[in-house]
């Protein structure tokens, strides 16, 4: 958790191979992630899912065939078998019915529902979800969070969520680290995390518009602006 | 002030260098992952009638009034030497050696390789492409290889299409409204084209176009940032860039094919 552009999601990123880090590194099933070639990369990738932030849902596919696409590419199965597949995901996600919509016909929400039918068609051992409740209205967002908990303890995998939504994330979550510029500034549980006395953690989970993360952007005092000889 | 500008020209000319480079090592990228696409034909045509088929209705109407105006043009000026019997092999011959494969190539830049850029910069910004990447499945193996080839296989087959209907269209206003003997005018087209150094090179001229114009277009829709503004300039550079290659390029072969 962490606000905007503290670098949640380039940890993901950096997990899923889409970025290099220029120090350290990153480890999945015991390999350094930045240091696998292409092939290696790919074998890796095929044990993890990913829900992006908006969906990412291919918009010339329907409900159905996005859901069907990591299973048409990777497997050999026979499209009987990909439709129950399918049909089974979907109907996990409670959007059986919709698959034969496009993405354009559903709703936000929706859409997100669907992304994580996709992202787990294949039975990753490590789901990552980026943003998954940005923009939901609170039904949506309820449904969402429960989604990600209930399939987590079905596919018994290890799921990563990059969130700024605190009640939603402490719901759900076993464990919370705190990012704050690029870095993580705490962590615990929820329990722990809500009566914390960490500056940064109070703010957070308080929503206080001052405090660790300014409310002004740095620079000039006002009073300087204004030409009243203040200092900064 | 004179070394800021020499230091402006080496700037401009490394990132044009840097840029070609790029590109280059793009090109073959492409071409080095096309076997992998080319094992699943059903992708390809697929591309095939999305940027082929939806090109053919402005591909055929501009045959046929290039192929009319030809046949205007070639009258006129036949007609002061009373060598209009020559109609069909002049508009057959400008046809089938350079307007067919030109203007079909600048026609499907404006048509098809804008589509193609916007399809793949919208794809860019709706992370569809990055998701792809996480499902471990190569974009550039599976959306840009087929594209690609769909638009090297369809660029001829189109460029035929328009000399076809040009023919046509010259016919129509040569033999049917002006009055060229209708016997002169094809039989002088049969006689004065040759299939290979004729025909075959404005196969050969179309598929370099459509290798060139369907590169640029699928190069600059995945160079594009995602954000509106730059898919929307993106698009724009295609046209740009792709009607110069077409012409530099046309004017490299037609040196190298039609020499003697």
């Amino acid at each position: 958790m962490g606000g905007s552009g503290c670098g949640k999601t380039t940890v993901l990123r950096l997990i899923g191979g889409q970025l290099r880090p220029q120090r350290g590194e990153v480890r999945v099933a015991g390999e350094v992630v930045h240091r696998l070639d292409t092939d290696g990369l790919y074998r890796l990738r095929r044990r993890m899912g990913m829900l992006f932030q908006f969906g990412a849902l291919f918009t010339d596919l329907s409900v159905f065939d996005n859901v069907a696409f990591p299973l048409r590419e990777h497997t050999d199965l026979p499209e009987e078998l990909i439709r129950d597949l399918v049909l089974m995901k979907l109907n996990a996600v409670g959007l059986r019915n919709a698959h034969r919509l496009k993405p354009a016909e559903i709703s936000g929400g929706m859409a997100r529902r669907v992304a994580v039918a996709r992202a787990v068609a294949l039975d990753p051992e490590l789901i990552m979800y980026d943003e998954p409740f940005a923009g939901l209205d609170p039904i949506s967002m309820g449904v969402t969070a429960n989604l990600i908990r209930n399939l987590n303890d079905a596919l018994g995998s290890t799921s990563i969520l990059v969130s700024h939504d605190v009640h939603e994330c402490f719901a759900i979550a076993d464990y919370v680290y705190f990012m704050s510029a690029g870095k993580i500034v705490a962590e615990g549980t929820p329990a722990e995390l809500r009566v914390s006395e960490d500056p940064y953690v109070k703010q957070f989970v308080n929503a206080a518009p001052d405090g660790p993360v300014p409310f002004h952007y740095p620079g000039k005092s006002l009073a300087e602006d204004l030409g009243l000889g203040g200092r900064k | 002030m004179i070394s800021r500008f020499l230091e402006r020209i080496g700037c401009v000319v490394r990132e044009s260098i840097a840029s070609l480079g790029f590109a280059t090592r793009a090109f073959f990228n492409l071409v080095g992952v096309s076997p992998g696409a080319l094992r699943r034909p059903a992708l390809i045509s697929e591309q095939i009638h999305f940027i082929g088929n939806y090109s053919l209705v402005i591909i055929a109407v501009s045959g046929l009034f290039v192929g009319m105006v030809l046949g205007l043009q070639g009258y006129y000026t036949l007609n002061q030497y009373g060598a209009e019997q020559k109609l069909g092999q002049v508009v057959a011959l400008a046809l089938v050696r350079e307007l067919g494969p030109v203007v079909t190539a600048l026609l499907f830049a404006g048509r098809a390789g804008t589509s193609l850029t916007a399809q793949i910069g919208l794809m860019k910004a709706g992370e569809q492409l990055s998701a792809m990447e996480m499902m471990a499945i190569n974009p550039v193996q599976r959306v840009l290889a087929p594209r690609f080839w769909a638009g090297v296989i369809a660029m001829p087959v189109l460029a035929s299409v328009f000399s076809a209907v040009g023919v046509l269209g010259g016919y129509l206003v040569g033999v049917q409204l002006i009055g060229v003997d209708e016997g002169a005018f094809w039989s002088q087209m049969q006689a004065g084209v040759d299939v290979r150094a004729d025909v075959l090179n404005g196969v050969i001229k179309s598929v370099i176009f459509g290798i060139a114009v369907t590169f640029t277009a699928l190069f600059q829709g995945y160079q594009a940032q995602p954000t509106p503004e730059d898919v929307s300039r993106a698009t724009t550079r295609t046209v740009v860039i792709a009607s110069l290659m077409v012409w530099g390029l046309d004017f490299v072969m037609t040196a190298l094919m039609f020499n003697k």
